[in-house]
């Protein structure tokens, strides 16, 4: 993987700095934090064992509350579904909640070819969109971009003289342009944190007010949602509820969190419809370790602790879920061979991402396992492999590589930035015998 | 842990899982070890068919290549009080592909002999590393830290930033290798700011790649292992 630019490097080590903070001051205030992990895992794990009746329960309790459930085996089938719905409206625009499963799927470029405007509404979003960029964070998708770089695009995008740089001067234009637009959007659509199999109901989390305004003002709202994220009863919410807001922006509760059980009268809107995305998540689920990426809430907290995503930066990783979540998933979702093979490399294996995940996956041994699924046959390795199959060849192969140590053999990218050590002048083993034998 | 081992077995037989890259690089930390175990009552034995854990393997996603060097393990390991490794990433590996009774050397000193000072005397400035394994992987916790303060004359100083890993990563070091320098220039940074003379871990393998970047920049800081500190 590249290294990213010094500026890149410091605004990111900043900023994740500051949310890692955050998160371990909320997470230490919660006497069973541990127990709560556990909890959200062994949840995760019994919704992906039953997964098929799971989300047939949900269809059923959507459709009961007045809501229509539409089934997407990928991509083209999701936007296809969403495109209909939307022209069946005759909407030429949407309001959107930041949601990573439509960015997944470039829902907004597969509009636009319908002539549908996808406007988001999610600060961050709205930036990324105003300058034709993509995500490279979770949470803060913008966390690459800096004040300065944003005042000067609201005031060219937005057409807005003498803008300031200051955070609320900036955030007060973008409320600007976006409240006329939740007021005229005949059409919100949105992903989901969450839904409940038991209830039917479907629930966004966030912070801006933005998601509540796109859920309840227009009067047809379409959410897309990947099929993980189901959860099997009502009750399971107390235990994704605690853990969300606390690992992903360091707060006890975020400031919105929106529920809607298919449709009510004279509440909300009228029309509901639920996309049930597949996507390639049947095939990672049927890869029995590798599903375990399958359990992950997007809180993004292994983005915030991991140092290889400090230094490459999300847009590294080539693909709406960066860092070391996107490292397990992306490959997996994919399933394109060659595809995204270096990605299970990009970490030294520190096991902070797997130390902070609120539903405990174990993102280094998945990291692991896909290099084994990729079949990588390093020849140096397999040598080494032969070489320590027995104490003989072993005792020879110490006997070559100090040979080379002594003889000061570059090991190149080893040797880029770091001395060898020097040869000692016997082996543990040779001090033994001549000691002890 | 249970019962710690020296309450059930007098003297305690030890089997040094020394790891091929003490053995071959590191002598003196696999030596020191020896001499701090028997120094301390225990009968130290070193099954001298031992090569690797496989962690190299492992890690690299050589399933098979690893589990046949983890297969050996077993029989040579077997029938002793415990196993004892100068490295917390190898002693990781062997407590995950085995049964056996392993410890990385602080663990062992800490909470199986129940010892923190263990009679040592290193009158220099020390910093100290927390390896990810021995934090993340084995949990070692404070082990290191309370034997360090227990050795006379030695100035102990946090490292900032101290659990963040130092990029070395096995194939990693290689694999990603400006990746990996990055984060090692902000560890050498890190271990320069503290003023010592001497960077201590763990593991051997994360020293090597902390003393090659310290060699290589010319500081004035030397590595080595815990179990040479705590055997002076």
């Amino acid at each position: 993987m590249r290294i990213g630019e010094p500026q890149l490097r410091d605004n990111l080590y900043a900023a994740t700095r500051t949310i890692r903070a955050k998160r371990a001051q909320v997470v230490a205030e919660v006497e069973d934090w541990e127990e709560l992990r556990e909890a959200g895992r062994a949840i995760k794990a019994d919704a992906m064992r039953r997964l098929d009746a799971l989300l047939e329960q949900l269809e059923e309790a959507v459709t009961a509350a007045g809501g229509r459930v539409h089934w997407a085996r990928d991509a083209a089938e999701a936007n296809a579904v969403v495109a209909d719905i939307v022209a069946g409206h005759d909407a030429g625009e949407v309001v959107k909640v930041k949601s990573l499963t439509t960015d997944e799927i470039e829902l907004n470029a597969a509009l636009a070819q319908r002539g549908i405007a996808a406007l988001e509404t999610d600060l961050a979003e709205l930036i990324l969109q105003l300058s034709d960029d993509w995500p490279s964070h979770i949470l803060v998708p913008a966390i690459h971009r800096n004040r300065r770089e944003i005042r000067d695009l609201f005031a060219r995008e937005l057409g807005i003289e003498g803008l300031g740089d200051d955070p609320e001067e900036l955030t007060d234009a973008a409320r600007r342009h976006l409240r006329q637009a939740f007021l005229r959007a005949r059409v919100g659509i949105s992903g989901a944190n969450f839904a409940i199999a038991e209830t039917g109901t479907v629930g966004v989390v966030e912070s801006e007010g933005n998601g509540r305004m796109c859920t309840t003002l227009p009067p047809v709202l379409v959410t897309v949602m990947g099929i993980e994220k189901v959860l099997p009863a009502w009750r399971d919410l107390e235990v994704f509820l605690q853990l969300l807001p606390r690992s992903s922006t360091g707060e006890r509760m975020n400031p919105y969190t929106s529920l809607w059980t298919g449709v009510s009268d004279g509440d909300g809107p009228g029309e509901f419809h639920l996309v049930l995305l597949d996507n390639g998540r049947t095939r990672v689920l049927a890869d029995e370790v590798g599903r375990d990426a399958l359990h992950c809430i997007r809180c993004s907290a292994c983005l915030n602790v991991c140092p290889v995503y400090a230094r490459v930066g999300g847009h590294a990783y080539r693909s709406v879920y960066p860092g070391p979540i996107g490292a397990v998933l992306t490959p997996q979702l994919r399933g394109v061979p060659g595809d995204s093979d270096d990605l299970p490399w990009a970490s030294s294996l520190c096991g902070a991402c797997y130390e902070v995940c609120p539903v405990k996956i174990d993102i280094p041994a998945l990291l692991v396992h896909l290099r084994s699924r990729a079949e990588s046959s390093d020849p140096a390795l397999r040598v080494m492999g032969w070489a320590m199959g027995g104490p003989r060849r072993f005792a020879a192969a110490q006997k070559a590589g100090r040979a080379a140590l002594r003889a000061g053999v570059p090991v190149p990218p080893w040797t880029k930035g770091r001395d060898l050590p020097p040869a000692p002048p016997e082996t543990f083993r040779q001090w033994w015998r001549r000691t002890r034998g | 842990m249970e019962t710690p081992i020296l309450e059930t077995c007098v003297p305690v037989r030890v089997a040094l899982l020394v790891t091929c890259l003490v053995d071959t690089l590191f002598p003196q930390a696999g030596i020191a070890t020896v001499r701090l175990l028997e120094r301390l009552g225990c009968e130290v034995e070193f099954p001298p068919e031992q090569t690797c854990c496989g962690q190299m393997h492992r890690n690299s996603g050589l399933v098979r290549d690893g589990d046949a060097l983890a297969a050996r393990l077993p029989e040579l390991f077997g029938g002793y009080d415990a196993v004892v490794a100068p490295s917390a990433s190898c002693a990781a590996t062997v407590r995950e592909t085995t049964d056996l009774p392993v410890f990385e050397l602080s663990q062992f000193l800490v909470g199986e002999l129940g010892v923190e000072d263990v009679g040592a005397s290193f009158p220099h400035r020390v910093t100290y590393h927390p390896t990810c394994h021995s934090l993340r992987a084995l949990h070692v916790g404070d082990a290191p830290l309370r034997l360090l303060r227990a050795v006379r004359g030695l100035d102990l100083v946090e490292l900032p930033d101290s659990t963040e890993c130092c990029g070395f990563g096995g194939t990693f070091a290689v694999k990603n290798a400006d990746v990996s320098l990055a984060m090692l220039a902000d560890k050498l940074r890190n271990v320069r700011a503290t003023g010592a003379e001497v960077c201590t871990a763990a593991d051997c393998s994360c020293l090597m790649h902390i003393g090659g970047g310290l060699r290589r920049t010319g500081a004035p800081v030397r590595t080595m292992h815990l179990a040479e500190i705590l055997q002076s």
